[in-house]
């Protein structure tokens, strides 16, 4: 997927006007913020189970290269094959000799943002081979030719009577309008793909060091037609997922859930290992995993490992209040919300989008959300650092943080500074109390009045007053 | 106070008294020093009823925030290193703004993370400030002056740094409890960020207008008359906005009617008269 964060702030604006997404998200909010509280509040260790899950996962990262290669030992000893992709680019050529290896003509997804993350789509595509998404949400914004807005929920900018029309246009049937109609003509359409289908790609929510299984959760089962009816199963993911047991999976799972969707558990957790074996009345012939690093292990050793523990549950653009006012699109890249703008910088590079870390307000309430307790708006801080020292922030924002610096580090010339400006703000708000234009403060005055100062400034009036006692 | 006593008797008291008041530094915080002194005041009058004896440091600025948050990590060590050299021989330090408390508290230990003598320094000093209402509240177990008084529907609105920095929740609300006539009417979604966070405002406004707007919203739901918190950041965004929609709700700081000092004009309203 290409990358179009530079343009987060045309995005921004125009999803901030767009009535659909408005009402969308709106919608999206309302149900996930609330669900996720719900299940939090039913189990009483739910607090002790994030901490838990952070140890594990930092206990994982510290250890990954040994549960990887345990891992892939596991995978090899039950008869698949792992297969290890340094970058984007490795991770499609390695998916793509093995389609063209079994000539395949159609291959059905489960959802992946991995596969969205190397642009696997477009590379099966551009090679003959008809794509089929079967993620309910990824196969509504595949017919409307669009990225996905949200990574558990990739269709939730899309209202039901965009949908609707969207349907009505591509499944040549009269429109249907209620959700269960939807649905039931979505299962349709995709009923024949799943049987035509060569090869099933899907993502693997957690991969098991000690069993070699992957592990996918969806809702609509289509996960598990995707990897059982296809000849050839093939899992991308990335290299962060591997969790050392069986256990450790079932704690990861609990957060999951409950996190994302505001469910106990999804409807749908499905562990494979391996290609079918004899006697197995479905599976796959071959099962193939491609681990990908893709700036993971470069991020493995600096500060942005903590980012490494994440679990993809979408907590923190559910709860992040700027995401919740401009979508996921805004965002420009295949991960939006907080964990997005940290991630995309890192993979995508800082220059590419210099707007993401910045665009946040450091409500702090992504990371009081986080299954996994990702400080989120301190590593987001980090890259405005980074952006900082690289000077890649605007001149003029450098120079006034030099300026103020200057003054602020002496105290006098800095209450003598805030002397004058009280003076002239109070003259220009006279008796009104507040101001209404102010020259270069057009992103304050544009859409609000700046409150006008009262008076003198605190620590003048406080000097005047005690020095009468 | 006993009538009968003897001066002496009263300055000897005195000075014992004044031994255990703790001595406070209170740190006056930019927005507050140039737009809204009365928080000061109210801040003194709060700090003082519960005992406290206050000064106010004339060599302080800025904690260093917007250099901190901007991603000039070395302008906020230069304005951390003042800030403790001004305050670290109070017994606390003491201010009405949770996000500038909360960078004191938490993020001057990391700027110093590599500076051992530094960072000493730094946790000393962070131990021992506080936000306003956390302070009373929490340190002081303190009662809101008797007479306190705000016969107004009103609604609070919890700001993100005192709210996720430093767990500033029920003190607020314990304390206006006290103030007699008040009627305390939560919204919806309070907890959720009215879309200030510091330069945000200015380098996304539109994104900034419509958190606003939607705060506004959520507070008006309420059929509140007033709308109260504890960061001047917070007030004067929602103020601001207020005024430019021309919707009826007035904005006050908390501390401002915990000290029986908001009968004038809120946050960004007219004057009643100039002086």
């Amino acid at each position: 997927m290409e990358i179009r964060s530079r343009e987060f702030k045309q995005r921004s604006v125009f999803a901030i006007h767009d009535a659909n997404l408005q009402s969308a998200l709106d919608r999206a909010r309302d149900g996930f913020i609330g669900t996720r509280a719900a299940r939090a509040a039913e189990l009483p260790e739910f607090e002790q189970l994030r901490e838990e899950a952070k140890g594990l996962k930092n206990h994982i990262l510290e250890h990954l290269d040994h549960y990887l290669e345990k891992y892939e030992a596991a995978v090899t000893a039950a008869g698949g094959h792992v297969h290890w992709a340094r970058d984007a680019a490795e991770a499609r050529r390695i998916v793509l000799e093995i389609c063209k290896r079994h000539d395949a003509k159609t291959v059905t997804k489960g959802k992946s943002m991995i596969s969205e993350e190397i642009g696997l789509n477009e590379a099966l595509i551009a090679n003959g081979m008809e794509v089929v998404e079967t993620d309910l949400g990824e196969y509504i914004i595949q017919l409307a030719e669009e990225p996905p807005s949200h990574i558990i929920a990739p269709a939730v900018h899309k209202t039901k009577k965009q949908i609707t029309e969207l349907f009505a246009a591509h499944h040549d049937r009269p429109p249907k309008t209620s959700v269960p109609d939807l649905v039931n003509e979505a299962r349709e359409m995709l009923r024949g793909k799943f049987f035509a289908a060569d090869v099933g790609i899907t993502g693997g929510n957690f991969l098991i060091a000690e069993t070699g299984s992957s592990v996918i959760v969806t809702n609509e089962g289509n996960g598990d037609l995707t990897q059982t009816l296809a000849r050839v199963h093939i899992v991308t993911s990335s290299i962060e997922k591997v969790v050392p047991t069986l256990d450790d999976a079932t704690l990861l799972l609990r957060l999951l859930a409950r996190s994302a969707t505001g469910q106990e558990t999804e409807t749908y957790t499905t562990f494979s290992t391996g290609p079918r074996r004899e006697g197995d009345i479905d599976g796959p012939e071959e099962y193939h995993v491609v681990l990908v690093d893709n700036g993971r292990s470069k991020m493995l050793g600096g500060r942005f490992r903590e980012m490494l523990r994440c679990i993809r549950c979408g907590a923190c653009m559910n709860h992040c209040p700027v995401y919740g006012s401009v979508g996921g699109h805004a965002y420009g890249w295949v991960y939006p919300g907080p964990m997005g703008s940290v991630l995309t910088p890192l993979i995508k590079g800082l220059d590419n989008s210099y707007d993401l870390p910045n665009a946040c307000t450091l409500n702090g309430r992504c990371a009081s959300v986080c299954p996994v307790k990702i400080p989120l708006p301190d590593l987001l801080r980090e890259l405005r650092h980074m952006q900082h020292q690289r000077e890649l922030s605007p001149p003029t924002q450098r120079h006034a943080l030099a300026l103020w610096r200057f003054a602020a580090t002496r105290p006098k010339l800095y209450h003598f500074g805030e002397r004058i400006a009280t003076r002239a703000l109070a003259l220009a708000g006279r008796t009104k109390g507040r101001i209404r234009r102010m020259p270069f403060a057009a992103g304050w005055t544009d859409t609000r009045d700046l409150p006008a100062p009262t008076g003198k400034t605190f620590i003048d009036q406080w000097k005047a007053r005690r020095g009468q006692k | 106070m006993s009538d009968t006593r003897s001066t002496a008797d009263t300055t000897s008291e005195d000075t014992a008294r004044k031994a255990t008041r703790p001595r406070v530094g209170l740190f006056a915080t930019c927005l507050m020093n140039v737009f809204r002194p009365s928080v000061g005041f109210a801040s003194v009058k709060l700090l003082e009823e519960a005992g406290c004896q206050v000064e106010v440091p004339d060599a302080q600025t800025c904690c260093g925030q917007p250099g901190y948050n901007s991603g000039d990590s070395d302008s906020a060590r230069a304005l951390a290193r003042q800030v403790i050299e001004t305050f670290e021989n109070f017994e606390y330090v003491v201010g009405p703004s949770g996000s500038c408390m909360a960078t004191i508290r938490h993020d001057y230990p990391v700027l110093f993370a590599d500076d051992a003598p530094w960072r000493e320094r730094a946790e000393r000093l962070a131990a021992k400030s506080w936000e306003l209402t956390a302070f009373l509240h929490d340190v002081l177990g303190a009662k809101i002056p008797e007479g306190a008084r705000f016969a107004h529907a009103a609604t609070y609105h919890d700001s993100c740094s005192g709210l996720r920095g430093l767990g500033i929740k029920g003190q607020p609300r314990a304390l206006l409890a006290g103030v007699d006539g008040l009627n305390l009417r939560e919204m919806e979604d309070t907890e959720v960020c009215c879309g200030f966070g510091g330069t945000f405002c200015v380098k996304y406004p539109e994104i900034s207008t419509k958190m606003v707007d939607d705060k506004i919203r959520n507070a008006l739901d309420t059929g509140a008359e007033v709308l109260l918190g504890g960061d001047l950041g917070c007030l004067m965004n929602i103020a601001g906005r207020l005024k430019r929609i021309n919707a009826p709700l007035r904005v006050y700081h908390v501390a401002e009617v915990l000290a029986g000092m908001a009968s004038g004009p809120g946050i960004a309203d007219a004057r009643k008269e100039s002086k």
